[in-house]
């Protein structure tokens, strides 16, 4: 069964239609990558399935349309990490994590000995038990991602919706984010959906790219479908060669012109 | 409650505690400690404790000491809770409860009721009616301003909007309080706020609203701590965060609207209390939210002893000591604490 479908998606903010007519299934378990160029919507379609902004179309989770869905119940079947979330300075690193545990808390309760488990258990998978008691703002870089990535696990959904999770890190620290996705997927059932912008990395990890430019989802496949010069090169105005091995694209890497 | 929250809580009950008791013990007749306890007892059925007090020593102590403790209890906690609720909604640590207007309406609704309502029936009522009004349309128009400007989303643009509001409200109290200067020093003396009117009557006026009010606004504890990592990250947590925004700003507005009514304006009450506790405890609202009630009922009181009993028999306005004796506090907080942001 697919866990996200989404049929003919348009988003509009502010007059513009910013995503159009999008259609797009994931299976479960799949790791898909959006890339496009700046500006293509890959952002915008990751907040319509959050359900952050207005859309027409239909955007379905696990078979049920997102605008009969309750926040809760949507925030149940999918984590959505931003490009640069906020992390609020003075928090433990196990409160910040335990706040993922909102959508299973009623507006007025507190966390049930479960949800502390489950907060537990999101921090050990990510190795970050020892960092339990640290305030946030003494982590690094690259610890804090981790902490968001266990507040996204500790929401236990089999969705998780990635926007831009290596722009602004050195590329040590975009292997470490990805692998450690690619090693929460082989741990349990998790669908993926990234918007990315690092070409290598995504044919490295993704099962398949979906390119969008100006809004129209252009493309969808296997990277190696994906990733061609003359694809990059009319959708981004690019001039890139493709760099393959054996079994595929390894690497797209841009051509000086001058 | 968790076992870590325990320990702070205790602490700022006893402080609470003990502010009221001092607020009871300190004044121009000594009636000394062992019998303060001794008619509070007596008030509890089948202690059998009787008041050792005369007539006229439970008359100071239950009609005059009483209320004022009482109502500094509520204004005080109300003020710190309404200003702590709106730094969490607002994400904004210069918030106070009168960032919306709040003070400009009452203000002006008390000037307008001590020019024009004196010779009306019920002009006792008149000031705390028209006060609680103003205050509470000050908030509905920086509202609606905020909301055409940009929608629900944007804070920075409610709080230009309370700045508006705000400005264009005192315009108008302050012209109406220059056309009529023999009413100067009682709208003067009301916006520096006072506690001196105090009686059983104003404790029954606000009491309701403010218990309320600090329900409501203690229920949303953990939700105030979700909204701090950003209102679309709180929406994909499952939190409806304008909703939430408008039912906490509308009841930390109701209670502050109330406390304004009887007390006046008291200033920094809401933001050093809240701020204090945050710098010593950490920033979850579970904790900050509970100890600014009981952290600004207490500090209150106080700050009402002070004003009461330094230039005995007059008063200092109260206003004037929450600012003299909260800001060197706040100072001394702010260099020990570990950071700041």
């Amino acid at each position: 069964m697919s866990t996200i479908s989404l049929r003919s998606v348009s988003v509009v903010l502010g007059g513009q239609r910013v995503v159009e007519e999008v259609a797009l299934e994931l299976e479960a378990g799949e790791w898909v990558c959006l890339i496009g160029p700046n500006g293509a919507g890959k952002s915008t379609l990751l907040r319509a399935i959050a359900g952050l902004v207005p859309f027409e179309g239909g955007i379905l989770l696990g078979g049920e349309p997102l605008p009969g869905l309750s926040r809760r119940e949507v925030a149940r079947r999918l984590a959505f990490v931003p490009q640069s979330p906020l992390l609020p300075p003075d928090f433990a690193v196990s409160e910040y994590v335990l706040l993922g545990r909102t959508p299973y808390i009623g507006p007025f309760g507190s966390e049930s000995r479960h949800d502390v488990a489950a907060a537990r258990r999101a921090l050990d998978r990510l190795e970050l038990g020892a960092f339990a008691d640290r305030r946030l703002h003494t982590l690094s870089g690259g610890e804090q991602h981790r902490v968001v990535l266990a507040r996204a696990l500790a929401q236990e959904a089999p969705l998780l919706l990635l926007d831009e999770p290596t722009t602004a890190l050195d590329i040590g620290r975009q292997q470490q984010a990805l692998e450690l996705v690619a090693e929460l997927r082989a741990q349990g059932p998790l669908t993926v959906l990234s918007a990315m912008h690092e070409l290598t990395l995504a044919l490295q990890y993704a099962d398949r790219l979906a390119l969008l430019s100006g809004g129209r989802l252009v493309a969808v496949g296997a990277p190696a479908e994906i990733a061609t010069e003359s694809l990059l090169a009319e959708h981004y105005a690019a001039d890139v060669q493709v760099i393959e091995n054996g079994d595929g694209p390894v690497a797209v890497v841009p051509r000086r012109r001058t | 409650m968790t076992p870590a929250a325990r320990l702070p809580i205790a602490c700022a009950a006893l402080f609470f505690v003990s502010a009221a008791l001092i607020g009871l013990l300190v004044g121009p007749v000594d009636l000394g400690i062992a019998a303060i306890l001794r008619t509070s007892l007596s008030h509890i059925p089948l202690l059998h404790v009787h008041s050792r007090l005369s007539d006229s020593d439970r008359a100071i102590l239950w009609q005059l000491r009483a209320p004022r403790v009482v109502l500094g209890a509520l204004v005080g906690g109300m003020l710190a809770l309404a200003g702590a609720s709106y730094q969490g909604v607002f994400r904004n640590p210069l918030a106070d409860p009168y960032l919306l207007g709040i003070a400009a309406g009452a203000g002006l609704g008390a000037t307008l009721a001590i020019v024009y309502g004196r010779e009306t029936v019920h002009a006792y009522d008149l000031i705390p009616l028209a006060a609680f009004a103003g205050g509470a349309l000050g908030v509905v128009a920086a509202y609606a301003l905020g909301r055409s400007a940009s929608g629900a989303r944007s804070t920075a643009s409610l709080i230009l909007a309370g700045v508006t509001v705000a400005s264009f409200l005192t315009a108008i109290q302050t012209f109406v309080q220059q056309q009529h200067s023999q009413s100067l020093q009682e709208v003067y003396s009301w916006i520096l706020g006072h506690l001196d009117t105090a009686g059983w009557h104003e404790v029954a006026l606000v009491a309701p609203y403010i218990a309320v009010s600090a329900i409501v606004i203690l229920l949303h504890r953990r939700v105030l701590d979700v909204l701090s990592v950003g209102d679309e990250e709180a929406a994909s947590l499952g939190v409806n965060v304008g909703r939430t925004r408008l039912l906490v700003v509308v009841f930390a507005t109701v209670g502050t609207a109330a406390a304004v009514a009887v007390s006046g304006l008291i200033g920094f009450v809401g933001i050093i209390v809240p701020h204090a506790i945050r710098l010593l405890l950490g920033p979850s609202y579970r904790l900050i939210l509970p100890l600014s009630l009981l952290g600004g009922a207490g500090f209150l009181i106080l700050a009402d002893v002070i004003a009461r009993s330094v230039m005995s028999p007059a008063e200092l306005p109260i206003g004037v000591v929450t600012a003299f004796f909260g800001a060197p506090f706040f100072a001394v907080v702010l260099r020990t604490s570990r950071s700041f942001s």
